[in-house]
């Protein structure tokens, strides 16, 4: 038994390897568990040698663990030349001698079996492999193909049964992929000996739109989150999308920022929103919904914080000169750099890649407010109960990170806000709806806070008129 | 001996003196000497001793023979405890000996 760490809390915790993929590390509570095998199961193209091998990579570049690619499926190049495009340098971290890649070719037309035999030579490789290069990670990739190079399978199960144990033995932290079965996890059932950890991946297309998906299936002595994880892989790796809120950690900022319209400061309890809190503005066409956001930017601007700005159906030029136009120039704040837009086609990726992308800037870019706009552009790619799930995970980050976020919302002519918010609404602290009305041939705008979690703010409806100098609200009608 | 077209050149992989080694040995000294008289070089490799060849001859089971020559390449893995196999995995017709 080796002697860990005492914990305070839990006495019998046991100690992990952390993998490095962003958001798994915070599903399994800190990593794999350390010095024992994991099961990575699923079906073809469904990610398990990418996760495996980012799996080596980070332990080498960012843990100073150095380790071991045993590869059974394709030979060195071929993986290098997959996994170049997330950025690793395999041959730089083979040169460095930080990993060793060793590719096991079994050409079935070759061999005659004759005899008793037992796979030593596989163990002296591994073996060779792991003193060479010091490896505290071995990943097996994918060793069920023996099952179709060689005959006898009773050895076969007795040798990964000691293979296995060795790995144990040696407190390697190992991963070993198999292909998903029909009905089991694993087509050999190697769940049966690798019972640390079990993680099941997952890749679907629906409606032209792919989504991966990750489950924690088991993990003996630990905590972990047992929902599916959606993931993606793009240049920045692998990155899995975890629901933070299991704990509900983030604290609730006192702290209060500008809506940067000193009248609607004044409607929501005197002093704007709440820090770190989200704010859903929604309207139908053309009422303003844009604007109050860049009124919402500017303020943040002034003030010397970052903004990241995600929109869907215009260009940021378009949206800078549209702004104008109310006496808004956000210009200055891109070239200053304290503003950056990120301006997407909402059909040309997934709603996960979506959500990972607006996961990923926030990251990477560290923004203190972010605006989605629109967000109802994210509906038309994935299904209302998704994209509430997913919504939920991108708020609780931000809540967690302390951005306060705002989320646009095109509410369509013929149908009522209720309706188009659903599932989206009830994760928001504040509500503010936007109307727009032709009467007496003249256009009148109305604002109305919906709600507004922590505060005593304003019920009534509010007439307002974008100028040339902004948005300006008038308390015209005192009834609502 | 010099060695020539016809000669099998034969590599037999074990790791250490392990009874399934032992007797794949024992086994293919008997078959060599009875069907390829003079014809046949046996080159042991023991990788417990030489870990890193492993990887040039891809093997993984032990114990594994190797015919190196004539080419193509044929393992036959396991203890070569049936003749009859070892001999089809050589590709030893029996006419010509």
């Amino acid at each position: 038994m080796q002697h860990s760490q005492p914990t305070p809390a839990r006495g019998r915790a046991i100690r992990k390897a952390p993998t490095g993929v962003q958001g798994l590390d915070e599903i399994t509570d800190g990593g794999l568990p350390l010095g024992r095998p994991t099961l990575i199961c699923g079906g073809a193209g469904s990610g398990k040698t990418l996760l495996a091998t980012s799996f080596l990579v980070y332990g080498a570049e960012k843990f100073g663990e150095p380790g071991v690619l045993m590869t059974f499926e394709e030979n060195g190049e071929e993986i290098a030349s997959d996994v170049a495009s997330l950025g690793f340098d395999l041959p730089g971290l083979v040169a460095a001698g930080k990993l060793f890649i060793d590719y096991v070719r079994i050409e079935r037309s070759e061999i005659e079996e004759t005899g008793e035999y037992d796979l030593e030579g596989l163990f002296v490789r591994l073996d060779h492999a792991i003193r060479a290069t010091g490896a505290k990670r071995v990943v097996l990739d994918t060793i069920e193909s023996l099952f179709s190079g060689l005959d006898n399978a009773n050895i076969l199960r007795a040798e990964l049964r000691r293979l296995f144990r060795w790995l144990k033995d040696k407190g390697l932290t190992a991963v070993i992929t198999a292909e998903r079965g029909e009905g089991t996890l694993t087509r050999q059932g190697l769940e049966e000996y690798v019972s640390d950890a079990v993680i099941l991946l997952d890749h679907r297309v629906s409606e032209q739109v792919s989504t991966r998906r990750l489950r924690v299936v088991k993990y003996r002595g630990s905590h972990h989150g047992t929902n599916e994880y959606p993931f993606l892989i793009d240049r920045n790796g692998l990155t899995v999308l975890p629901v933070t809120s299991l704990g509900l950690k983030h604290e609730a900022s006192d702290e209060r920022i500008s809506s940067g319209v000193r009248e609607l400061d004044q409607m929501l309890g005197g002093r704007g929103y709440f820090r770190g809190s989200t704010v859903l503005v929604s309207g139908t066409a053309g009422t303003g919904k844009t604007s109050l956001a860049a009124h919402f930017v500017d303020a943040a601007c002034r003030r010397g914080e970052r903004v990241l700005y995600f929109l869907f159906e215009e260009s940021a030029h378009q949206l800078v000169r549209n702004m104008r136009s109310i006496g808004i120039d956000l210009q200055p704040w891109i070239d200053t750099g304290v503003l950056q837009f990120r301006a997407e086609r909402p059909s040309r990726a997934g709603l996960e890649s979506h959500l990972a992308s607006i996961y990923q800037e926030v990251r990477d870019f560290r923004p203190s407010v972010t605006v989605v706009d629109a967000v109802t552009n994210l509906l038309n790619v994935g299904s209302q109960h998704d994209v509430g799930a997913m919504l939920m995970r991108v708020i609780d980050y931000l809540k967690v990170s302390g951005v306060t976020g705002l989320f646009s919302s095109l509410t369509s002519a013929n149908s009522s806000y209720e309706e188009t918010e659903a599932g989206i609404s009830s994760l928001m602290d504040t509500w503010i709806v936007l109307t727009i009305d032709e009467i007496d041939r003249e256009r009148q705008r109305t604002l109305r806070i919906l709600k507004s979690r922590g505060m005593a703010h304003s019920n009534r409806v509010h007439e307002f008129a974008l100028t040339d100098s902004g948005l300006r609200i008038t308390d015209g009608r005192m009834t609502s | 001996m010099t060695p020539n077209a016809e000669d099998f050149v034969l590599r037999l992989y074990v790791a250490g003196q392990t009874p399934k080694c032992m007797r794949a040995f024992a086994n293919l000294k008997r078959i060599c000497e009875q069907y390829l008289t003079d014809r046949y070089r046996i080159e042991m490799i023991d990788l417990m001793k030489d870990p890193a060849l492993a990887r040039g001859d891809q093997i993984l089971a032990v114990p594994t023979l190797v015919r190196r020559m004539p080419e193509p390449v044929k393992k036959i893995i396991g203890d070569l405890s049936n003749t009859q196999r070892v001999l089809a995995g050589l590709e030893v017709s029996l006419g010509t000996a």
